[in-house]
């Protein structure tokens, strides 16, 4: 049952509002991305595209000096997507792989083009697992088109040609010729209808540690991020919007900063938000800051971060729920039990907090509105713009920029982009680049929901597990993001990693007698997709739990999640590979004379198997040392090995920093913490080993970017637990003693 | 018109005396490698050389560095690109979304310059800037690549690839 905290919960603002260096974005066919070359270096100007080579097709262009432009429809935000999807079509093209550079296709592009790139989305892991088949085939048809032009000027049959690394060949004439000699012929002909792909076995370079095409301008300074942006005659904007969610601006003074150096004008942003556009950002913010300012804050401002636990605790013993999986009868099963475990849990707000702040680059005049912005989705970014600007999209153009991380916040939500808009609407003709302080980052976020659950098992005479009732009490984030896909109080998504097949986000336990249910209670702040998802807190609750019945009844953890697993050998297998690899069941070695314990977990999620193994230590003085925590992973297929393993490092880094820090909490209807030293971040110093065994089985694509985040806190938990006897039960830990 | 010598250069700017010199950087000359991501020294994006010394850029008012010192950004930290950590960042492909590495290259050439050979501990208590994507081990596996001059496997990094 979805029960709001209050009737005038805030209306989901945003959620339905929902290069080229010099201006105008590369266009089709010049690189964006290059290989060991700056990014962004072409200054060509728009409408040069005449002299542009053609594309073969959608996905691939070839260069008459056989270069060759792969485009990638999924936005590049540090995940690796842009080299992997480079890679799977390069593959099935067989060109050079040392002349493959990248470029982005705009959203406007694909839709003029009815969606040829399909879907732009990147999140949910879903940037490889979603599009390998069709850019594959995308390569491979280009591949087959290529192949043929050269046999028709050849005369000879296509299946007597080979290629590689894009020189054709015929054997029995002798005669070769590259692809970019016959690009152009190739573009002519009419696309393949049956394309057959490689079996996976036969890859060359998809699978393989092939080196990122993005590192070097990432070393240099090169790489230029939204905020890097500087556009001819360009101004800067620094905005601020009502601390109070739901809240309205009601005055503000310009007069009070219109004499501050570069100020140039101030401005009402929608109904809750003011900007101060001047020469630069710095001068903007000074004035900003400067800026005596009204806000209608409402009734929100009355709610305080207690009134929402409450709401929440009282969700779980709520008459009504929506149930996410069952099986069985639970009320029977508990009534016969002999005993009962019981444990409640909670999971805080948090924060996405990319090192890049929100920002957006907005051109508008009566005719067209363009925006250069770092997206998760571009063509969420243009539906965003067209609502903003008042046109149709087709009068309006996203170019996406590097994301400076991403991890959800830039994805659904297209909150920034609407601002940028509407401020440029008031200037009309001027590039404004509009960049949030952290400050602003941190207080209007799409936030991690907050949930608690309450576990309860029966077990009977023997200790065993007759039924499991799990009750989830809290925030839906589709409530927020995109309500129109709740129906009759049931947000399909909340139940990830609890749900009975379906093969993207299972529970791999088998009970009796089952009862997963959810009491739906969305306070005012609003939520988003925050990297993990809701599996991060539903894989800290399982997986806490079942340990807590391996404890209760004298089972050791890894036996039992054995002997509940016993239907799921997937589950099973990378459950076992990380327990062995740590060496599970024989001690771990002491590190600096502190004894070291270990903890497991297993999950599935975003279509991949991940367990973990984290070791840790705990002082007298109730210091936390996480040393070591090994993955396993079985994502079915691997495109890029040495990415997988960036990407559950780097889960591992945003799943424990989220589990030791960071806490979003409410005072007087506003978030309370406004940067890094009230919002902390993990450092290199709290940073564990980690070491990963990758184990695909094949026939199935499952995600890699965040399915590793969720079993980060229940290891490190569990472990906890081993060293010390306690079981913490709400996050983050840096709000929890562990002394002795 | 105050003047700051930056990468070897002397530049004039008209900036207020209270400007970041983060900000000077990057909107009077121009050098965006340098990153804004909290402007109050915490994340370390902003991290620049002033005479040898990594400071935080974000709370350093420009008229504190006066016209004699020698600033040094990502954009000058070597001439092509290759420093031994620029060149230990690329073997072992660091960067994820890349935005806090400038300044995390900048803090670890400052501690090779005082540590040619620096130990976990010394990074522990020197490499203090945040990286939210998660490059930590590759970051410390390339310090210690760089500072030894031979390739590694990565260091504290283990990896296994097991096919079905």
């Amino acid at each position: 049952m979805n029960t709001p905290l209050q009737l005038n919960r805030r209306g989901f603002l945003g959620s339905t509002a929902a290069g080229s260096f010099v201006l105008g974005f590369p266009l089709l066919g010049q690189a964006q991305t290059k290989t060991q070359t700056p990014a962004q270096s072409t200054t060509a100007a728009p409408g040069s595209a005449a002299a542009l080579p053609p594309e073969v097709n959608a996905w691939v262009v070839v260069q008459p000096d056989d270069k060759v432009i792969i485009r990638i429809a999924r936005s590049e935000m540090g995940q690796g997507t842009l080299t992997g999807l480079a890679q799977l079509v390069a593959e099935e093209l067989e060109c050079d792989w040392a002349r493959v550079s990248t470029e982005y296709p705009t959203p406007g592009q694909n839709l003029a083009r009815k969606r040829v790139w399909g879907n732009f989305s990147t999140g949910g892991s879903r940037g490889i697992r979603e599009s390998q088949e069709y850019v594959r085939k995308g390569g491979a048809a280009a591949r087959m088109m290529l192949v043929q032009a050269a046999a028709d000027e050849w005369k000879v049959p296509a299946s007597e040609c080979t290629v590689a690394a894009g020189v054709i060949t015929h054997a029995s004439s002798k005669r070769k010729t590259t692809y970019g000699k016959v690009a152009a012929a190739a573009a002519q002909l009419k696309a393949p209808t049956e394309i057959p792909l490689k079996d996976p076995k036969d890859w060359k370079l998809a699978g393989k540690r092939m080196a990122r095409l993005d590192t070097v301008e990432k070393t240099n300074g090169k790489q230029i991020y939204g905020a890097d942006l500087n556009l001819p005659g360009m101004l800067n904007a620094s905005i601020t919007a009502c601390p109070v969610f739901g809240g309205k601006l009601k005055s503000f003074k310009a007069e009070a900063v219109a004499q501050m150096p570069g100020v140039k004008r101030v401005l009402a942003v929608g109904d809750n938000a003011v900007a101060v556009v001047a020469d630069t950002f710095w001068h903007a913010k000074k004035a900003l800051d400067a800026l005596p300012i009204e806000w209608d804050e409402g009734p929100n401002a009355q709610l305080q971060q207690a009134d929402f636990n409450a709401v929440l605790k009282a969700g779980l013993d709520a008459e009504t729920a929506i149930v996410g999986n069952s099986n069985g009868d639970i009320k029977a099963a508990l009534a016969g039990a002999v005993r009962k475990v019981e444990a409640v849990y909670a999971y805080p707000h948090q924060n996405h907090a990319t090192m890049e702040p929100m920002n957006a680059t907005a051109k508008w005049t009566p005719e067209r509105c363009e925006v250069w912005t770092p997206t998760q989705n571009g063509e969420a970014a243009l539906a965003a713009t067209a609502e903003a600007a008042g046109m149709p999209p087709a009068q309006c153009e996203v170019y996406k920029i590097h994301l400076g991380g991403g991890f959800g916040r830039r994805g659904a939500v297209h909150d920034w982009v609407r601002q940028a808009v509407l401020i440029a609407k008031q200037m009309p003709g001027t590039p404004i680049k509009m960049l949030w302080t952290r400050e602003e980052d941190m207080t209007q976020g799409r936030y991690h929901p907050i949930t608690q659950a309450k576990m309860t098992a029966g077990l009977d005479a023997q200790g065993n597990i007759i039924g499991l009732h799990m009750r989830i009490s809290g925030q839906s984030i589709l409530a927020s993001v995109a309500p129109q896909i709740i129906r009759d109080g049931r947000d399909p998504l909340q139940f990830q990693g609890l749900n009975n097949g379906g093969g993207e986000a299972m529970i791999g336990y088998s009970f009796p007698n089952l009862m997963i249910d959810h009491a739906m209670r969305n306070p005012h702040v609003p939520a988003g997709f925050w990297r993990g998802v809701n599996l991060n807190q539903n894989a800290v609750y399982l997986e806490s739990f079942i340990d807590e019945i391996a404890h209760a009844t004298q089972q050791d953890p890894l036996a039992l999640r054995r002997k509940l697993l016993a239907n799921s050998p997937k589950f099973l297998a990378v459950l076992n590979a990380a327990a062995e690899r740590a060496g599970y069941g024989k001690p771990a070695p002491d590190v600096n004379g502190q004894k070291v314990f270990r903890g497991l977990c297993v999950t599935h999620g975003f279509g991949a198997y991940v367990a973990a193994c984290a070791e840790v230590s705990v002082s007298k003085e109730g210091v936390l040392k996480v040393h070591r925590i090994v993955a396993a992973t079985d994502p079915g297929h691997v495109v890029n090995p040495q990415q997988v393993e960036a990407q559950i490092e780097g889960s591992f880094m945003y799943g424990l920093a989220a589990a030791l820090y960071s806490e979003c909490t409410v005072k007087d209807g506003r978030i309370e913490q406004r940067n890094f030293d009230t919002y902390p971040s993990m450092r290199i110093a709290d940073m564990p080993k980690v070491e990963s065994v990758i184990m695909p089985s094949g026939g199935f694509w499952g995600g890699v970017g965040e399915p590793t985040i969720a079993v980060a806190a229940p290891a490190v938990l569990n472990a906890i637990f081993a060293a010390t006897g306690k079981r913490i039960r709400e996050l983050p830990l840096k709000n929890q003693s562990l002394k002795a | 018109m105050a003047r700051l010598n930056v990468n070897g250069k002397v530049h004039e700017h008209n900036a207020e005396p209270d400007t970041p010199l983060l900000w000077v950087l990057r909107e009077q000359l121009a050098m965006t490698g340098t990153k804004y991501g909290c402007g109050i020294a915490q994340c370390g994006s902003c991290t620049v050389h002033v005479d040898g010394q990594p400071v935080r850029s974000c709370v350093l008012p420009v008229s504190a560095v006066r016209a004699t010192q020698k600033v040094i950004t990502i954009e000058g930290l070597s001439a092509k690109g290759d420093h031994p950590l620029q060149k230990a960042w690329i073997n072992l492909d660091v960067p994820q979304c890349g935005y806090c590495q400038s300044g995390m290259i900048m803090a670890a050439a400052a501690l090779l310059k005082k540590k040619p050979r620096p130990t976990d501990a010394d990074i522990d208590a020197e490499i203090t800037n945040i990286c939210r994507c998660g490059t930590f081990n590759r970051v410390r596996a390339a310090i210690k690549e760089a500072a030894g001059g031979t390739k590694t496997a990565g260091l504290g990094i283990i990896h296994v690839v097991r096919n079905a």
